[in-house]
């Protein structure tokens, strides 16, 4: 990074002889270069397609970009010196790649955005599908948004404890064989497709109500098993960054381990304890499959018994939705809109999702009482 | 109130690494009694295996006999957590618990314990605490911040403050001062000469003048050599230690002429 501190090349005549005469000294060029250059690459590259008649912003893009790399990498070798180019050089790779990964992520919010807002108002979201047949122009994601939230809430109740749990115990009791084992198998359990954790409720329905069962609490039991290790290993790494002097200083003060652990360890890496919860909710409120075969997908109504019956969820919901987009007509137009609200919808609850646990995080960290 | 520590054929061991051997020595109440020695001789390990904190770090042990009054502190029967209620200690480094404030940094012996007490009670102990770490008149006005908001010199003698509070019947300090300006250092060894009159104090140090200041009794470790067990090379009165000791190993220490 260049800094303005230092001497530009035209800046330095006053005390010049002397600087230069340090063997300090050495040109370089004006802060606002790469931009400008920037700029000038876009510029020409643009118009150079736009005269061939074939303009299009990915291959202009790609041209900008390469000219770019080139440009600052000579001029730096040639008015500065090696190592500044190699800096900028790099630096213009490191740029790219960024933009590279971010362009993706901003093309798929903004499709979302724009199909997804036809259809979504206050009546999009405070409708079920109850009694909407196929044709009709109406219906909305009321219920999916119930079924959504009950089923990554039991979940979330079932699996904070015996996440947050698990990685206690790997982390301030557990010694040898036992405790490779837990990890070793957590680490499996990371690795289960979503699919067979919701074959596994299935089975376990089956044998345990008979067949044909579905309900939310199966649903709920599906994500946790692909919530339970997310939490574990996330709680884990928080739990080990809190330094072991605290964890001594409880001791010396006469504090048994479970109360050190209780209010000295916990409290202290509760922001990213909360953080991780958060992060690992997000990665399950997403799940399809599994909920299809615990949950069904047959519910329309608004359904939050978790114990009784089929219920929707956002997933679930698009799902369904895209399925129908095959339907003839007015149909298949509606349920393609419904598809893209309800994904904005989804997108959005794990936005906000997001931003608790950046409140939280910020808020519960310590040192800031 | 204050008790004596019996020390006999102490080994401490990292896993298999020997790190001090053959200690026998005896600390006397209502004294204070400074560790003296090069660094990585020891001093540390053994004085955390006075309150059964060594054991804290996986693969750790110590063979030996340590008494506290009548008590076998290495015991089958004895509950570490009520020796360290007994025995209370300053680190090397300072640690307050960065989720609490100044005050409750104070009573954490206390409040993490679960024990109940009236505000006044707490307010009290509080104030005595951090006057005698001479803290009191830097934080005052702002013990509901958080603990770890303070410079590290704050830090050290709010720790001290929380070691005081409990008012343990044994207090070991770890280089409690290494990180501390003159006038801190200067309040901090006014404070211990204050409390031995109670307790008893033993206390980590490469000060040599500190050691001479405070200390009643000192007790000089060495390493026989790298790799080597640290060992309890001579202990005596401090006065006896400083001016004519019987091994020359210390007295080559004492006047920087170690090697
Ligand atoms: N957690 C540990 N695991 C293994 N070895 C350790 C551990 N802590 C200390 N040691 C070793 O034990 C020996 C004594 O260390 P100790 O910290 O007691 O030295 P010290 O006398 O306190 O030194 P200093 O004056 O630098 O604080 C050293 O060789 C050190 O490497
Ligand atoms: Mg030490």
């Amino acid at each position: 990074m260049t800094t303005a501190t230092q001497p530009t090349a035209t800046g330095s005549s006053g005390e010049g002889p002397d600087i230069q005469s340090s063997g300090l000294y050495s040109r370089q060029l004006p802060t606002y270069f790469p931009a400008a250059l920037l700029v000038v690459c876009a510029a020409v590259a643009s118009g150079a397609f736009f005269l061939l008649g074939a303009f299009h912003p990915v291959p202009v893009a790609a041209v900008t970009a390469i000219g770019y790399l080139v440009a600052v990498t000579t001029s730096s070798a040639v008015v500065e010196n090696n190592r500044r180019a190699k800096d900028r050089l790099v630096t213009g790779v490191v740029y790219c790649c960024f933009a590279i990964a971010v362009v993706p992520l901003i093309s798929l919010l903004s499709t979302v955005v724009v199909f997804g807002i036809e259809r979504f108002d206050l009546y999009f979201l405070s409708v079920s599908m109850n009694g909407v047949i196929p044709s009709m122009d109406a219906g909305g994601v009321y219920h999916a948004i119930v079924g959504t939230l009950v089923i990554t809430g039991l979940a979330t109740v079932i699996s904070v404890p015996i996440g947050l749990m698990t990685a206690v115990y790997v982390v301030e009791y557990g010694r040898g064989r036992l405790k490779q084992a837990i990890t070793f198998f957590v680490d499996v359990m990371t690795g289960i497709p979503s699919i067979v954790a919701g074959l596994f409720v299935v089975a376990l329905w089956i044998m345990v109500f008979g067949p044909g069962q579905t309900n939310g609490l199966a649903g709920a039991i599906a994500l946790s098993v692909l919530m339970i290790p997310v939490v574990v290993r996330s709680s884990e790494e928080m739990l080990r960054l809190v330094p072991n002097e605290l964890r001594e200083a409880a001791y010396a003060l006469g504090v048994p381990k479970w109360l050190t652990i209780v209010k000295v360890v916990l409290p202290t890496a509760v922001a990213g304890l909360t953080t991780g919860i958060i992060l690992a909710l997000a990665r399950v409120i997403g799940e399809t499959a599994p909920l299809i075969l615990t949950a069904g997908m047959a519910s329309t109504r608004i359904n939050a018994n978790p114990v009784e019956g089929d219920m929707m969820s956002l997933p679930v919901y698009i799902y369904k939705a895209v399925r129908d987009m095959g339907l003839s007509g007015e149909a298949g137009v509606y349920a393609e809109e419904r598809a893209w609200a309800a994904a904005l919808t989804l997108i959005l609850v794990v936005m906000l999702l997001f931003l608790t646990a950046r409140l939280v995080s910020r808020f519960l960290s310590p040192g800031k009482g | 109130m204050a008790k004596r520590i019996d020390v006999s054929d102490l080994n401490v061991y990292y896993g298999d690494f020997k790190a001090v051997e053959d200690v026998t020595m005896t600390v006397e109440p209502r004294s204070v009694t400074a560790f003296i020695g090069s660094s990585g001789c020891g001093k540390s390990t053994f004085l955390r295996t006075l309150n059964r904190m060594h054991e804290v770090t996986p693969g750790a042990r110590v063979q030996g006999k340590v008494m506290l009054d009548n008590l076998d502190v290495y015991d089958h029967s004895v509950d570490p957590v009520s020796v360290r209620r007994e025995i209370g200690m300053v680190f090397q480094r300072a640690n307050p618990f960065p989720t609490m404030s100044i005050y409750d940094n104070v009573i954490a012996g206390a409040k993490l314990n679960n024990q109940r007490m009236s505000k006044s009670r707490s307010d009290e102990i509080v104030e005595r605490s951090l006057r005698d770490a001479n803290l009191w008149e830097e934080v005052k006005d702002r013990l509901n911040k958080p603990g770890a908001g303070l410079s590290g010199g704050q830090q050290q003698r709010l720790c001290i403050a929380r070691a005081t509070a409990v008012e343990p019947a044994v207090l070991l300090m770890d280089e409690p001062c290494s990180a501390l300006d003159p006038i801190s250092t200067l309040a901090i060894e006014d404070l211990i000469a204050k409390l031995k009159e109670n307790y008893t104090i033993v206390i980590v140090t490469h000060n040599m003048q500190q050691a001479a200041r405070v200390s009643d009794r000192t007790a000089f470790f060495n390493l026989a050599g790298t790799g080597q067990p640290g060992r309890l090379i001579e202990m005596g009165d401090t006065n006896k230690i400083f001016t004519k000791p019987d091994k020359k190993e210390t007295e080559n220490y004492i006047t920087g002429r170690f090697g």
